[in-house]
């Protein structure tokens, strides 16, 4: 079921949360919405379910207008961060609430419960208390929950923040597989920018209450909307460097360093600039060569991580094949991939 | 009492153990002496028992002349009791609720309201609640007596339910209502469990507080049909004319008895007010 959020204002009291936030997820679609703590990706979550009314706007399920329908009538599930498991009851009888609320006869509770627990393999655990339960077992009873009763719209917030480093990825691929087995609609609250990109059809980067860029994982990554975004995806992170225009070229602050961009032919000389350029398009292949002392170098296994500071002070991230013949300290001359690289205005936007 | 903690290498508990014990001697004796004396007969001036006796359980076969019998006393008492405890744990929960979930106008005034009436000592409130009940026809009645006892006592139930459920998470209610759960079934179903320790607590503790009871019903409900057993006890002594100490003693011990059950089998629950809550 397409959920779509037309206007949505939120605020707490005077504090205003979140503004005019307008976004449309498909039917069957996976989204995630990936931003810093405390930009309202709860809040956002917590409207869709009904927990919060907004302040104005409409929230849509499909066609229908549910801005003022109480949460008990808009058959979402939502898996919370915490869990949110009943303590006082066992796994069972958690995973079997939403039916009993409903009324639903206690045989047919026992058959569904069994069936759903099959599916997220915790068929074997249904007599535990919550207590009892390791913390890849407990958010496995919680989406189990969420899932009970086939909800139209499937909500997780940072669903797998608790979880150890193998665990969450293999719930991760759960959680994918779920919701394209029961094709539920579903929203996916996270910090992780990997979670994000390996688990969701598009992501949506929110930043203070604002929806800065929805897109495609490849596309936000290849063509990111602002240097927020841009710095938001990408492990490592992108290195920006600062400086002005002049002739239709980047020019660094100490003038070492000069590029020519196609975006930038249009732009007045000495507006200040910003420039963006990922790890892997800096090294041994680019075009633009910089030269710099290498300050940090760490191995990955398959990689090589390089920081390289330039004479002015900035620094540029690389990362290359493994190769052992640059070690900390040395003076390096590598080349920058100038097709690949963003430049921004001084306001963030991508020019 | 199974996780009774085992006693320390290097520390020898025994000094201990006898000083406590030598210091409450004096009470053990006067508590053994209190049930030996309601069953036994002995010469004036002595304190060795010389003669077994029933005669002063007389009265629980016997009503004496001008007093009402033990056992309509003994009902009186339960009902008044159960009562108080009833009321008290229901709007105890409810309002605690309230107060602390939900967005009422007003609600710091209220709190210091409520705190304010359980400061009120309920002897300096007697008189005008007299005459209230007189007014309105519940002077004298069981009914009167227990709303003004749950009424008083009832402060303190509100502000202790509602500290306990300010530290129930909002996520599980939050969970429960987009489960498809109403608000009341929200809080009977998934709240309510988890302060059961202090319901149990309250509970206990104001069938305790209803049990023990005697200035109020001593002033509102006099009567002899209305009778607890702690005014019940008192008229024994307030009665100059055939003063009976050992009588006294005995319905002493058998107005305890209750309360010894109640400790037996409440113990657990007792220990345990402190170790329930949620746990991860
Ligand atoms: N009940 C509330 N009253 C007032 N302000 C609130 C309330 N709930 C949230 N906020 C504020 O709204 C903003 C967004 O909160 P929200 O919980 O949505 O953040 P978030 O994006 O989920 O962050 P995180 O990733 O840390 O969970 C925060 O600045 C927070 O202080
Ligand atoms: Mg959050």
């Amino acid at each position: 079921m397409r959920i779509l959020l037309d206007k949505f204002s939120k605020s707490f009291g005077t504090t205003s949360v979140i503004e005019d936030m307008n976004l449309e997820v498909g039917s069957g679609e996976m989204l995630a919405l990936l931003g810093p703590s405390g930009c309202g990706k709860s809040t956002t979550l917590f409207a869709i379910c009904g927990i919060h009314r907004p302040t104005a706007g409409r929230i849509l399920f499909g066609d229908r207008d549910v801005t003022n329908l109480p949460s008990q009538e808009r058959n979402v599930g939502v898996v919370f961060q915490s869990y949110a498991l009943y303590p006082h009851m066992t796994v069972e009888e958690n995973i079997g609430f939403p039916l009993t609320v409903r009324r639903v006869a206690a045989s047919d509770i026992k058959k569904q419960v069994a069936g759903i627990a099959a599916l997220v393999h915790i068929d074997n655990l249904l007599d535990r208390k919550p207590s009892q339960l390791s913390g890849g077992q407990q958010q496995r009873v919680a989406l189990a929950r969420a899932l009970i009763r086939r909800p139209d719209v499937l909500l997780l917030d940072e669903p797998l923040a608790n979880l150890d480093a193998k665990l969450r990825l293999e719930m991760r691929s759960e959680i994918r597989r779920l919701q394209k087995e029961t094709g539920i609609t579903a929203i996916l609250v996270t910090h992780d920018q990997v979670e994000a990109m390996s688990m969701c059809d598009r992501i949506a980067i929110m930043k203070s209450g604002e929806i800065v860029q929805v897109a495609t994982p490849s596309q936000m990554y290849q063509d990111p909307r602002t240097a927020f975004v841009a710095g938001f995806l990408g492990n490592p992170p992108i290195s920006f460097l600062k400086g002005k225009a002049a002739h239709g070229a980047f020019v660094s602050t100490d003038g070492k360093l000069q590029m020519t961009l196609p975006a930038l032919s249009g732009i007045a000389d000495g507006t200040a600039l910003t420039l963006g350029i990922r790890p892997e398009h800096f090294g041994t292949a680019g075009n633009v060569p910089v030269e710099g002392k290498v300050t940090f170098a760490e191995t990955q296994g398959r990689e090589n991580l390089y920081d390289v500071v330039l004479p002015d002070g900035s620094v540029i991230r690389s990362i290359q094949p493994v190769r052992d013949d640059v070690t900390l300290g040395d003076q390096v001359r590598w080349g920058i991939d100038s097709k690949s690289a963003f430049v921004f205005a001084e306001d963030g936007t991508r020019l | 009492m199974s996780e009774k903690s085992k006693a320390s290498a290097n520390f020898s508990s025994i000094p201990v153990i006898a000083l406590l014990g030598l210091l409450s001697l004096p009470l053990v004796v006067m508590y053994a002496y209190l049930i030996l004396d309601t069953v036994t007969n002995s010469e004036p001036g002595s304190l060795v028992p010389n003669e077994f006796t029933l005669e002063h359980w007389k009265f629980l076969w016997e009503t004496r002349s001008g007093k009402s019998s033990i056992w309509l006393v003994t009902l009186n008492t339960f009902i008044f009791t159960c009562c108080i405890t009833g009321v008290i744990l229901l709007v105890s929960s409810m309002a605690g609720y309230v107060l602390s979930r939900l967005n009422v106008p007003a609600r710091g005034f209220f709190l210091a309201g409520v705190m304010v009436l359980h400061a009120f000592p309920s002897v300096t409130l007697i008189i005008s609640i007299f005459i209230v009940l007189q007014y309105i026809g519940l002077y004298n009645s069981l009914i009167g007596v227990i709303l003004v006892k749950a009424a008083i006592d009832m402060p303190l139930g509100i502000w202790l339910m509602k500290g306990f459920y300010d530290t129930v998470p909002w996520e599980i209610e939050m969970a429960g209502i987009v489960d498809g759960a109403s608000r009341f079934t929200v809080w009977r179903r998934l709240v309510l469990p988890q302060i059961k320790p202090a319901i149990m607590a309250l509970g206990l503790f104001s069938f305790l507080t209803g049990w023990s009871e005697f200035i109020l019903p001593q002033v509102l409900a006099p009567g002899s049909q209305v009778q607890v057993l702690s005014v019940y006890l008192a008229s024994l002594i307030a009665d100059d004319n055939n003063f009976d100490f050992a009588t006294f003693k005995a319905v002493g011990v058998f107005y305890v008895i209750p309360v010894l059950i109640l400790y037996v089998f409440f113990q657990k629950h007792l220990m345990n007010i402190y170790g329930g809550g949620t746990k991860g």
